[in-house]
């Protein structure tokens, strides 16, 4: 335990000492009459590549510069020295902030963003330039997902530090904000993480005693998850050896948050460790649809359009599943939600077709 | 005693009868009782005008309209008093000068703003017969007395009626002349039109006060800017290319000459003992004839071979008096108060044996109104062109030019001054509102034209480098302070990093760019 926290120490020193490098860096070089200049890895499309053994995207040799020099430079220049100062304020005193609370921060600096859209785009600059991810500044998205299970964690965030709650406390999950990633994980009674795309089916699982029965942690993923969701779920992983399975819609759309999960997206390219490569789709899949009989809808043109996007898709080259899915989707044209299992029965979900699905692995 | 004395006695002679403008008075442009309100005030302005200019005297001139009374629905009784301290005018011509139609000091050929010396009696005509009221006309040449007449005109006969003459002592030597005069019109439409003349009276007059005081009591005041005058033309013979059969005819009937040679040397411009000779040889005259004794198939003859002769010298420009680059600048600044002024003059030409000169300003910004298209100003001999402007080739010219070429559109706070003088402007109508399209005319507006044109554009370029430049330096000391001032905190160093060499070379950088 001791060591763990140790780790978090050390990281956010990490964190800090980076920042103050940039700094300093620019700090020398105005003192030096110099115009301050930096290079960072290019996250242009053509930069983005797929790295089959880190099973995720990372980016290439390309670096750009940007220099206070340049006239059109100067001013994103001056929001990531900004927000780099920012940041080391937000880390250092152990504050917390959102990306909206980023771009209304900035007003105060006379530091103005156009839009919302700016802003995030400079955090991620941030992120790049530092390779630190925006989470590790303590600057976390709006949107939230729950997670509830056997799993004790002990707080690190200030006035909590030595306190530990019991992941089940809540029936409504616990939610996975800073406080929660991080935390340390003291102990579990759980064998596996079911990470579920839809509040609803989290729920019912919940009510079901999915947790008990199956020994899982529940996780929702609310639609796409989070990225702090998804780097919470990569340590579930790595730090308690738990193997990840997902389940989500039986749709294009579900199956690419379940490959967002296992092989992270072209956007988190420039950072690691948010993707779990181990993870596993459990569902629901083309061939479900056909086996377990459920309730669909027809495909429509977007659908369509994405399934054949996703087939050409370096992240669905690695496992024959991916393929040989996206040919049935293409061929049966139907899709099916998670409540489609509701025809048999309320619990036909949790009794049946999840035990089968765990089975399977 | 001035020169206008002597021109005078040279020069006045009657030519036609008060008859047939008072039936014809459209052609001086009194056409309805607006119209004809502008005009009377114009006329008379510009005699005073030519009266000093003629001396090189700045002119101060004072227009006062009072309202007398009603007279029909739409028109009243003004009464119309113009001052002026120009050269003042010989008691013996004041009634004729005033009371007679065509008897005036501008018969002969230099360039003077009236042509035919009938704008100022067609006034007093017009007020004669609106009104029924006689004129009153003071003056003084600056000598010991002052003189006063009260006119009126007998139309049947052309002839001034004295109904009254006084002698004054010009105890304070003053020097000048007074009309005053009451006529019928309507004041209220016209008074764009009039302020308007005003404004632009000022424009090309920087040398002159221009007062006026309207029949509401509202004080208008063009003050100068200089006391500078361009040089008064000099009076110059008829150019044979600018002859016609009518003018041959009336030098025939006063010429002291008895024969060819001597009649072509005395009596036309730039015609010397050679030219006349080599002429006559031309046209096949005995050099000995006595043009008294011309035939009209002779005279016509002598004016078609005028005509044709391909020697003549050119005429000189000695007989106009152009404003000149300094005086267009100062008249322009002085009005429009524009950012930026360009002018230029064009060397003189001549269009059928008549010279002319083009002058040319063009202001950006300032006052100058946006109106979405030019501002175009538009002058012949120094009086404003007011009507007519779609018609005038200065309009023809600026339409037709390819402003993209020069980064200019029409929405840009933009005037275009054009001044054309002449010793006969080309005018295309007798209202004298606006100038005809000859080939030379247009082509020297052209010219013009296109030299301000590039200069506005050497402006505006470099403006737009200067803005640019401004706005650079302006995002440079605007981020740079706050990069160090950031820096500084997240390196947790005490005092901020020394900038200013990075903003002074961006400037440096700045400067040169421009």
């Amino acid at each position: 335990m001791e060591q763990k926290k140790a780790k978090i120490v050390e990281r956010k020193n990490e964190v800090i000492s980076g920042l103050k490098a940039f700094g300093t860096q620019i700090y020398n070089q105005l003192d030096e009459g110099i115009f301050p200049t930096i290079n960072m890895p290019s996250r242009s499309t053509e930069n983005i590549n797929y790295d089959p053994t880190l099973r995720q995207f990372i980016l290439g040799e390309k670096s750009v510069s940007r220099s206070a020099r340049n006239i059109r430079h100067i001013k994103p220049f001056t929001q990531l020295a900004w927000a780099a100062m920012f940041s080391n304020e937000l880390t250092s005193q152990r504050k917390t902030s959102t990306l909206r609370d980023v771009y209304y921060s900035a007003q105060a600096y006379e530091m103005t963003f156009t839009d919302q859209q700016e802003s995030n785009n400079i955090i991620t600059d941030l992120e790049t330039l530092t390779g630190f991810a925006r989470e590790d500044f303590n600057i976390f998205p709006e949107e939230r997902s729950a997670i509830f299970g056997d799993l004790d964690i002990g707080y690190t965030v200030p006035g909590y530090e030595g306190k530990t709650l019991n992941l089940t406390s809540h029936p409504d999950g616990v939610l996975i904000g800073p406080a929660l990633t991080s935390a340390e994980f003291i102990k579990t009674g759980a064998d596996k993480v079911i990470a579920i795309e839809k509040g609803a089916l989290f729920t019912r699982f919940i009510e079901e005693n999915v947790h008990n029965k199956h020994k899982s942690l529940l996780i929702s993923c609310g639609g796409q998850a989070p990225r702090q969701t998804r780097s919470f779920i990569r340590r579930l992983h790595d730090e308690l050896g738990l193997p990840v399975f997902i389940l989500t819609d039986g749709d294009p759309w579900g199956m690419h948050i379940a490959q967002v999960i296992i092989s992270g997206s072209a956007n988190a390219a420039h950072l690691r460790e948010l993707n779990t490569p181990d993870a596993v789709w459990s569902g629901v899949w083309a061939s479900d649809i056909i086996e377990y009989k459920l309730p669909t809808d027809p495909l429509d043109e977007v659908d369509i359009k994405r399934l054949y996007e996703l087939q050409k898709d370096p992240r669905y080259q690695n496992d024959p599943l991916w393929q040989r899915e996206i040919k049935l989707f293409l061929k049966i044209r139907r899709k099916a939600e998670q409540e489609a299992f509701s025809r048999y029965g309320l619990t036909y979900i949790v009794d049946e077709y999840l035990p089968t699905k765990l089975e399977a692995k | 005693m001035g020169v206008r004395e002597k021109v005078a006695t040279a020069t006045f002679e009657e030519i036609s009868a008060s008859d047939f403008f008072y039936r014809n008075r459209d052609i001086a442009g009194l056409t309805n009782p607006s119209r004809a309100i502008f005009v009377a005030i114009r006329e008379i302005v510009e005699n005073s005008l030519d009266a000093a200019e003629s001396q090189k005297i700045p002119p101060d001139i004072y227009v006062r309209l009072s309202f007398e009374s009603e007279a029909t629905k739409e028109t009243q009784v003004y009464k119309l008093r113009v001052e002026d301290n120009g050269s003042g005018i010989q008691p013996r011509f004041i009634p004729s000068a005033f009371g007679q139609v065509l008897y005036g000091s501008k018969y002969k050929l230099k360039q003077m703003r009236g042509t035919f010396g009938l704008g100022g009696k067609m006034a007093v005509l017009y007020g004669q017969i609106t009104t029924h009221q006689p004129a009153y006309v003071t003056s003084s040449t600056g000598q010991a007395k002052i003189y006063s007449f009260k006119l009126m005109i007998d139309i049947q006969r052309n002839r001034p009626i004295i109904l009254d003459r006084k002698v004054l002592i010009n105890k304070d030597n003053w020097r000048g002349t007074i009309v005053e005069f009451t006529l019928e019109g309507d004041y209220l439409r016209a008074m764009p039109k009039i302020l308007d003349y005003f404004k632009q009276t000022a424009m090309v007059n920087p040398y002159a006060n221009l007062t006026f005081v309207d029949p509401k009591g509202r004080l208008y005041k063009f003050t100068r800017a200089t006391t500078t005058m361009p040089e008064p033309p000099k009076e110059t013979l008829p150019h044979p290319y600018g002859v016609d059969v009518e003018l041959l005819q009336r030098l025939i009937t006063i010429t002291p000459y008895n024969n060819m040679q001597e009649f072509l040397k005395g009596h036309f411009h730039r015609v010397g003992e050679i030219t006349a000779q080599k002429f006559l040889e031309f046209s096949a005259l005995s050099p000995s004839k006595n043009p008294k004794k011309l035939s009209h198939e002779e005279i016509v003859r002598l004016m078609q071979n005028l005509k044709k002769y391909k020697d003549f010298l050119p005429p000189d420009a000695s007989c106009l008096s152009p404003l000149g680059e300094e005086l267009l600048k100062a008249g322009v600044m002085k009005e429009l108060k524009p950012e930026y002024l360009v002018v230029h003059q064009r060397k003189p030409s001549t269009y059928a044996g008549h010279p002319f000169i083009v002058e040319m300003a063009m202001a950006y910004g300032g006052d100058v109104p946006k109106r979405g298209c030019f501002v175009i100003y538009r002058f012949a001999n120094k009086i404003p062109l007011l009507y007519d402007e779609a018609s005038d080739v200065s309009y023809r010219v600026i339409s037709a030019m390819n402003w993209r070429r020069y980064k200019v559109a029409p929405d840009m706070p933009i005037a275009i001054v054009v001044h054309i003088c002449s010793t006969k402007v080309p005018y295309k109508t007798v209202g004298k509102e606006f100038i005809a399209d000859r080939p030379e005319v247009r082509r020297e507006v052209a010219n013009a034209l296109r030299e301000v044109a590039r200069q506005l554009q050497h402006f505006l370029t470099k403006q737009e480098h200067v803005h640019m430049e401004k706005k650079r330096l302006g995002i440079f000391s605007k981020y740079l302070p706050k990069i160090a001032q950031f820096a500084t905190t997240l390196a947790g160093q005490e005092k901020l990093p020394d900038i200013d060499k990075l903003l002074k070379s961006v400037q440096k950088y700045g400067a040169e760019e421009s």
